[in-house]
């Protein structure tokens, strides 16, 4: 129990801008990533989140503001002084090299001896499965593969903070699933070895994060656990950003009873009734999926709400339909999209 | 069952339909593509087979036709001066004297022969015909010929003897082995090499270093640096030449030297006039390998040379292999570069210069010159097939995506 409290912050950023001459990417960025903790960076493409990333890899130049990793300010420390092992989107894979040389560059370059750096790959390829492949150059590998040779390279490394930028992106509907298992199970196995994980699918960063930081514009708009974020988002940008299907917003005359500008609720947090209810509606589409169903209802909004119902619906298009908001899990927010308390 | 009948049909009404219109399914533009490449390849290889050919020929041959009748036997008219009085012997009362018209040749065959160039087959092979110095001449189809006389000749000029003959076709490495031996090739050959393989490994090995930094290392002056480069691309050479040889001429003078033409000069001339667009290829090229690569580099601690060497350089090979064959060639071609730089004199004469000089002495010796130039392009031509398989698509397979 003690040992628990005494969390040391691993990573930590002050005031942290990044600006490409004119325009200013990143914007006072303070943000504490805990030793062992999976923290992941969600939002909206072109936000930030790479440029984030990379600043803390040492590839960009930070402008403004501080990055400290264990206490010690690193800005203008070189990339591979920073114990970090990184993971690019496209994998980077030296293409002229095998997967044995590929994963054991660092080390040849940091002079580990020979036995050494054999022993290290060998243990990296086995728990990647990826023995058989070692001698094998990367263009020999199929997707999957590819990204495996990538984690791989950078286990190898053996560093304090593992950073991913999308590295599911590239891959297929069901190995993205499989490689994301595959990864929350690394975390696992490296005993819990710090990692940043970039990603613009919120499904992604709430299977695997511990903690999460949505990012905007190059903000941070919200930074919590994924729980956090679905039942207590802080703006409308993360109420609307994380949980799917997308939380529904009712705006204008429709939310005045509920004394916001803005009421969001959740699909499963409805209820339906053929008659009653504090909003009503014409269905306009249902989906059955078995063990629930969706029933998507114009109320004169730009957008359809979305209720998630139990098993399968009876409701049809073109039905009338009622229905109204579980009293303790609506979201209320103003005119700025700023919650109200 | 139907359904599957049915879809049978379907597709042999198909098939009968696509036989029917072979000729439509051909698409026009890859016709006209090919046609446009069997036609480059054509103009390219037949004037270099040509010159192959006539090389290989007897140089009697190749003096009376082309190349293309190498094959087939060719006819040549010939006038040997036969033996005079001296070489008669005496045989049983009569005075004979022996030869052959074609001297050691072998491959002719006599088609006539006579006294006159109005009439050079007025005999045929085997007759014989009145001499004017007195007997008769008689001359064989090998050329082989005896005049016999029953008198003593007296005569103390040969007279003339006019043949037609026909040369089967002979191919001999006669005129290679006469061009490199007598000739002086060889010593171009030479020189030419010894210009050419410094004056395109300097610029490549520099270039690389300068595209490298041009392209992936952050220093002020960057973008000031390469729009220089490109601008000194379109600076002609010639402008340069006096002021760089007063240079020169003016360090030989500093160092003692007695002139400014030496193989080391050649070489940084050579360098400097290729440096620009060697820089320039590669820099483009290097610009456009993943900068994921190199950054992943970066973070695994490797250093801007490591990653230079390691990573760059092997993923650059087709840009290096097309440089260094455009750098060769522009080298072992050039003429004008050498002659400023080097100088006219035998002992430095390069290939092209060689030719040259080979031209306006023996401009008529057609063997020496096909023989000279087919040694001057065949060198090309191995570096072109040696370096072609560096040519290769996806280098960077398998590196990002
Ligand atoms: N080298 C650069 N120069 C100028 N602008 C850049 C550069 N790299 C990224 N940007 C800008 O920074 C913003 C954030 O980019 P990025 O971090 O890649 O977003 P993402 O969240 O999709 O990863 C984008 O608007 C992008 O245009
Ligand atoms: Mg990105």
């Amino acid at each position: 129990m003690k040992k628990e409290e005494r969390i040391v912050t691993n990573l930590k950023l002050t005031d942290l801008s990044k600006r490409y001459g004119q325009v200013e990417v990143l914007k006072h960025i303070n943000l504490d990533i805990r030793s062992g903790e999976f923290m992941v960076f969600v939002g909206p493409s072109g936000c930030g989140k790479s440029t984030l990333l990379r600043c803390i890899a040492g590839l960009e130049e930070i402008t403004g503001g501080t990055l400290e990793i264990d206490g010690e300010v690193v800005n203008d420390r070189a990339p591979s002084k920073r114990g970090i092992a990184m993971v690019f989107q496209s994998y980077a894979l030296y293409p002229h090299m095998s997967v044995f040389d590929n994963m054991a560059y660092a080390l040849k370059i940091a002079n580990a001896p020979k036995d050494e750096i054999e022993s290290k790959v060998a243990a990296a390829a086995e728990q990647l499965q990826l023995t058989p492949y070692l001698q094998r150059l990367p263009g020999q590998l199929s997707g999957g593969q590819r990204q495996r040779v990538a984690i791989g390279r950078a286990i190898v490394r053996d560093p304090k903070v593992f950073l991913f930028d999308e590295p599911l992106s590239n891959l297929d509907a069901a190995l993205r699933v499989a490689t994301r298992i595959q990864i929350a199970k690394l975390h696992e196995d490296l005993n819990k070895t710090t990692m940043i994980y970039v990603t613009h699918d919120q499904v992604e960063a709430m299977t695997l994060a511990d903690r999460i930081c949505v990012l905007r514009d190059g903000r941070v708009e919200q930074v919590g656990t994924p729980m956090d974020l679905y039942e207590r988002p802080e703006s409308l940008f993360v109420a609307s950003f994380i949980g799917s299907p997308q939380m529904n917003l009712i705006e204008g005359d429709k939310a005045k009873p509920f004394n916001a500008h803005t009421v969001g609720v959740r699909s499963e947090h409805m209820t339906v009734s053929p008659d009653g209810g504090a909003w009503s509606g014409t269905v306009i589409h249902t989906e059955n999926l078995g063990a629930d169903s969706y029933v998507y209802i114009d109320m004169g909004q730009e957008d359809p709400v979305v209720v998630r119902v139990d098993g399968s619906t009876k409701y049809r298009s073109g039905d009338a339909i009622h229905f109204s908001p579980l009293d303790d899990k609506i979201h209320r927010f103003d005119a700025d999209g700023k919650p109200i308390a | 069952m139907t359904a599957v009948t049915e879809s049978a049909d379907l597709d042999a009404v198909k098939y009968e339909v696509r036989r029917k219109n072979w000729f439509a399914r051909i698409r026009l533009g890859r016709v006209l593509t090919h046609i446009l490449l069997l036609l480059m390849v054509a103009l390219w290889t037949l004037p270099t087979v040509g010159l192959l050919v006539s090389s290989l020929r007897d140089k009697d041959q190749l003096a009376v036709s082309g190349w293309w009748t190498a094959l087939s036997a060719s006819e040549a008219l010939g006038v040997t001066r036969i033996g005079t009085a001296a070489e008669q012997v005496a045989e049983a009362g009569h005075f004979v004297i022996r030869g052959n018209l074609f001297g050691s040749d072998t491959n002719k065959q006599l088609g006539g022969f006579g006294l006159s160039n109005g009439e050079p087959a007025a005999t045929e092979p085997g007759g014989s015909m009145a001499m004017k110095e007195g007997g008769t001449i008689s001359v064989a189809a090998d050329g082989g010929f005896e005049w016999t006389s029953d008198t003593e000749f007296t005569h103390t000029r040969g007279p003339r003897i006019f043949y037609l003959a026909t040369i089967a076709p002979r191919f001999t490495l006669d005129n290679y082995y006469e061009v490199l031996t007598s000739n002086g090739v060889w010593r171009s050959f030479i020189n030419s090499f010894t210009v050419t393989i410094p004056a395109t490994i300097i610029p490549i090995l520099i270039a690389a270093f300068a595209a490298y930094a041009l392209a992936w290392m952050r220093f002020p002056f960057r973008g000031f640096i390469v729009a220089l480069v490109v601008g000194l691309l379109v600076v002609p050479l010639q402008m340069s030449l006096i002021p760089l040889l007063t240079l020169y001429n003016q360090l030989a003078q500093l160092f003692g030297a007695e002139d400014g033409k030496t193989y080391l000069g050649i070489w940084l001339a050579h360098t400097a006039f290729g440096l620009p667009l060697a820089i320039y290829l590669l820099r483009n090229y290097m610009v456009g390998l993943p900068k994921e690569i190199m950054e992943s580099a970066r973070i695994d601690g490797a250093s801007h040379f490591k990653i230079f060497t390691g990573m760059v350089l092997p993923l650059s090979f087709p840009a290096l292999a097309s440089f260094s064959i455009f750098q060769f060639l522009w080298v072992w071609n050039d003429l004008l570069v050498a002659m400023v730089f080097l100088g006219a004199q035998q002992d430095r004469l390069v290939l092209t210069g060689k030719l040259v000089s080979l031209l306006g002495s023996r401009g008529n010796n057609w063997e020496i010159l096909t023989a000279g130039a087919f040694i001057t392009i065949v060198v090309p031509l191995i570096v072109f097939f040696a370096l072609q398989r560096y040519f290769v698509r996806g280098l960077l397979a398998g590196s990002v995506k």
